[in-house]
């Protein structure tokens, strides 16, 4: 008996696919248990293959995963796709009147659990509901009790749908007893486990709880996939928060109003994708001359151009560093999963506002839409932090004044007794345009010396496991969690490794990685992109090169077995 | 009471000799004192072009920002503190060209903003190309050969894109000018005010006497403000007469009325007195 599953849902978009799974994975968290969600999905709104898959045990789940324990199959296509994902032991529900099993190889030992699933779904309502039918038997097969199902069900159709709760229940409620009568044994069992307080969600919802929380009051967003959903988010709560959020003409639109409202005053951010970041670029460099906060969330996708659209990749990072002409001061983070999403959501307003520069935080698909099970968000200890701001005006103000740590005291528009110009053009203290030689040089070293006073706050990275390991995997942003379920894998088989977790990337903190590289014997980088692009950045800053390289670029997130083998290999 | 000297700042312009752009800022600074605005509670707004060196040369709050940028800037400047008097200062190139698109959404939107239109219908930074209200047959040092495209009208662009506040003016006749900026602001909405502002050192044919010779003022002729029809008529007039004034004022609810988050305070205000956010009730829903 095991007491872990890999769940896999497929069928066509437009099937409930995504849904189902969100739902399932708040069944598991309320049950005590903790779940990771992926998903794969073509760039349609009707047809493709779609999968979700959920990893779920009693213990927290850090990344998917990939072999498969639970496969349910909507349409053949998904049989025929997966069959090679499946443990021996699996397990695949589908639908016994429309699917013929029988033209695939299939292992004897898997478990082929016929279900007339659109019978069930259409004598209840309508054959949409197939995914509730298979959600029900999944939980009586992997036993589990229905309880808490017929509650999310009631959740997720109030208010406006109301009619969809009893069929949705009746036809859960039937998949769930076709098991039960016919008494199934499954080789994976679950156990509901004492209630955590835990939360399900991804990245992008978490980064906006954090956002939110810190007083965020403006937004504006062009939507682009995988950042949409901060975008829709931000709407639906604007008016219990009284935030204002703008769907805007284009990505160049939202971040020059952000740096209008920021330069009035208010917190403000936009999100979008490496395609609408390319559009922000040079506005980028405004906020950073002009000096003013401002909030870029950048979740990525495969490039270049279109790439992937719908796929995940780490691929922008020396993009977001470089981004846009001249050298200005910009902080650049990573979140590896929600927890840290929701702390660079709090953090980044602060930091923009009390430095006085633009902060660009990198997600990616996979995090932005990948929930997980996560402990409740913590947030005691925040602090509303808005830097030298003067509520009212001194006498001689200057906006840009030299000052020690070269961040200058702003007053905002408005305040009465003054005034300041804002200016994209090399500036005096007073900002109106200014050419000579000895401003530009005192001007660019007041701005680029408040990244050594940012550096100072900026935390190292976190060392995980075994500090004196002879094995060290170097990662950043999306893809701890997958390391840190392959270190798991490793003490399985007696190896030591650690792991340095890079979350906040820019300004680079180096102190860290140099203990790190002296006692380790092999370090591996992992990055989800071609060229290695954070190793990059580490041999711009230290001179390090690193050799071993674990690269992926399929549009696909690391599975934790890939580490494994590779430093298994590396032995 | 704002005198006019309390708006002169230090700085001198950079702009050519006779230079429209002088008999503008003047009109923008009679404005300005003939409202009585408080130059710390007014925000000059500019993009990139001869036109956007403007907020240097005027004691008011300003942000130079970046080419064709104006509008979005100038919009989240409004949104955050929407009791600031926003103006736009772009030229034909900033804002009819490279940032049109921003234009047409801001006056959907009918943010209350007013949009000075510096149209000179020539690039005067980059040194004489052509730009995107040049005339047909325009000959420039990017279309030799005379200009094969047909000119944007501004005018007739903001009747079609919503604008409610829709004028005409031009550089020389500064009291109309003037008198035309403050109608505009005070207007409720979106006001666009094209101004026709002749580059002395470049257009040799769209010259103050070219202007002189051709202008008339609608409210002389009694032409009808509140007729859409009439204004989309008189914005294709331009040979051998053109008309300047209003030429259409219509009230609709401007952007910020429209958002409830803005009905007690502003959203500066509202982020100064801000100290903690309960999010308790959004933890819940992923429980």
């Amino acid at each position: 008996m095991k007491d872990f599953v890999n769940w896999k849902i497929g069928g066509e978009a437009g099937y409930g696919i995504l849904s189902v799974g969100i739902m399932f994975g708040k069944f598991c968290t309320r049950n005590g248990l903790n779940a990771f969600y992926s998903s794969e999905f073509p760039s349609l709104v009707r047809g493709g293959h779609n999968t979700v898959q959920l990893m779920v045990r009693k213990d927290p789940v850090l990344s998917q995963n990939f072999e498969v324990n639970l496969l349910i199959a909507l349409n053949e296509e998904t049989i025929q796709k997966h069959l090679n994902e499946l443990s021996s032991d699996a397990g695949i529900i589908f639908d016994s009147k429309e699917i013929k099993t029988e033209k695939f190889k299939i292992k004897k030992s898997v478990n082929l659990i016929g279900i007339p699933l659109t019978e069930i779904a259409e004598k209840h309502g309508k054959k949409i509901m197939r995914n509730t039918v298979g959600l029900g038997a999944s939980i009586a097969l992997l036993g589990l009790e229905f309880d808490e199902l017929e509650k999310l069900i009631k959740e997720a159709f109030s208010g406006g749908k109301d009619a969809l709760i009893p069929i949705n229940i009746a036809a859960a409620k039937e998949g769930f007893n076709f098991i039960k009568n016919r008494n199934i044994k499954f080789n994976y069992q679950l156990k509901k486990q004492k209630n955590k307080e835990n939360i399900f969600i991804n990245a992008n919802d978490a980064f906006c709880l954090g956002a939110v929380k810190s007083g965020l009051k403006f937004v504006a967003e062009y939507p682009m996939t995988p950042s949409s959903s901060i975008l829709s988010f931000m709407a639906a709560h604007e008016l219990q928060f009284d935030i204002v959020v703008k769907q805007t003409e284009d990505e160049i639109a939202a971040i020059n109003m952000i740096i209008g409202a920021g330069f009035a005053g208010v917190r403000a951010l936009t999100a979008t994708s490496g395609g609408g970041f390319s559009l922000m670029v040079e506005a980028l460099g405004l906020a950073g001359m002009t000096e003013t906060p401002a909030v870029i969330l950048e979740s990525q996708r495969p490039g270049p151009s279109t790439g992937l659209p719908t796929m995940t990749e780490q691929g922008d990072l020396l993009f977001a560093l470089n981004a846009s002409q001249g050298d200005f001061p910009r902080m650049i983070m990573a979140p590896g999963d929600a927890e840290e999403a929701f702390q660079a959501g709090l953090n980044s307003f602060n930091f923009a506002e009390r430095f006085q520069l633009p902060v660009i935080v990198l997600l990616d698909k996979y995090v932005s839409e990948g929930n997980k099970t996560t402990k409740i968000f913590e947030s005691k200890n925040f602090r509303i932090e808005r830097g030298k701001i003067l509520f009212s005006a001194p006498k001689n103000y200057l906006r840009y004044a030299f000052t020690k740590d070269g961040v200058s005291p702003r007053v905002l528009p408005g305040t009465i007794g003054t005034v300041f110009k804002a200016n994209g053009d090399e500036h005096n203290e007073k900002g109106v345009s200014f050419e000579e030689e000895e401003n530009r040089i005192k001007m660019m070293d007041k701005r680029m010396k408040k990244l050594d006073a940012l550096k100072k706050e900026v935390p190292e990275p976190k060392l995980y496991g075994d500090k004196n390991a002879k094995i060290s995997l170097i990662a950043w942003g999306s893809t701890k969690g997958i390391a840190l379920e392959a270190l798991q894998e490793l003490k399985k088989h007696k190896i030591k490794a650690n792991l340095l977790h890079y979350s906040f990337i820019f300004p680079f903190k180096e102190k860290t990685l140099l203990q790190v590289i002296k006692k380790a014997k092999k370090i591996l980088l992992v990055e989800n992109n071609f060229s290695g692009q954070f190793g990059k950045l580490i041999a711009q800053e230290t001179g390090i090169k690193i050799k071993d390289k674990l690269l992926k670029y399929t549009g696909r997130q690391f599975y934790p077995y890939e580490i494994v083998n590779v430093v298994r290999r590396l032995k | 009471m704002t005198e006019i000297n309390e708006l002169n700042t230090k700085e001198l312009t950079t702009w050519c000799p006779g230079c429209g752009n002088h008999l503008i800022l003047a009109a923008l600074k009679k404005a300005v004192s003939k409202m009585n605005l408080n130059p710390s509670e007014v925000a000059v707004v500019s993009g990139i072009g001869c036109s956007s060196g403007l907020p240097h040369w005027i004691e008011t709050y300003g942000f130079h920002s970046i080419h064709g940028r104006a509008v979005p800037v100038a919009t989240g400047v409004k949104l955050a503190n929407h009791n600031l008097n926003v103006f736009v200062v772009s030229g034909d190139g900033d804002g009819y060209g490279i940032g049109l698109n921003h234009l047409i959404h801001a006056m959907r939107r009918n943010l209350d903003i007013t949009f000075l239109g510096h149209d000179n219908q020539i690039y005067g930074l980059t040194l004489g190309q052509t730009s995107p209200t040049s005339e047909q047959g325009a000959k420039t040092v990017s279309t030799p050969n005379g200009s094969i495209e047909l000119p944007i009208n501004p005018i007739a662009l903001g009747l079609a894109s919503g604008a409610t506040f829709i004028a005409r003016a031009f550089a020389g006749n500064t009291e109309q000018l003037a008198d035309l900026i403050v109608k505009g602001t005070q207007h409720e909405g979106f006001a666009l005010i094209d101004i026709l502002q002749p580059c002395v050192t470049l257009n040799k044919v769209n010259t103050f006497e070219f202007f002189q010779k051709r202008v008339y003022d609608l409210q002389s002729e009694k032409h009808d403000t509140s007729n859409f029809s009439a204004a989309f008529l008189k914005s294709f007039e331009w040979n051998p007469r053109i008309p300047t004034g209003i030429f259409y004022q219509t009230k609709r609810d401007t952007y910020t009325e429209d958002l409830p988050q803005l009905k007690e305070k502003s959203l500066v205000k509202q982020q100064q007195e801000l100290k903690s956010v309960d999010i308790n009730s959004l933890l819940e829903k992923y429980k």
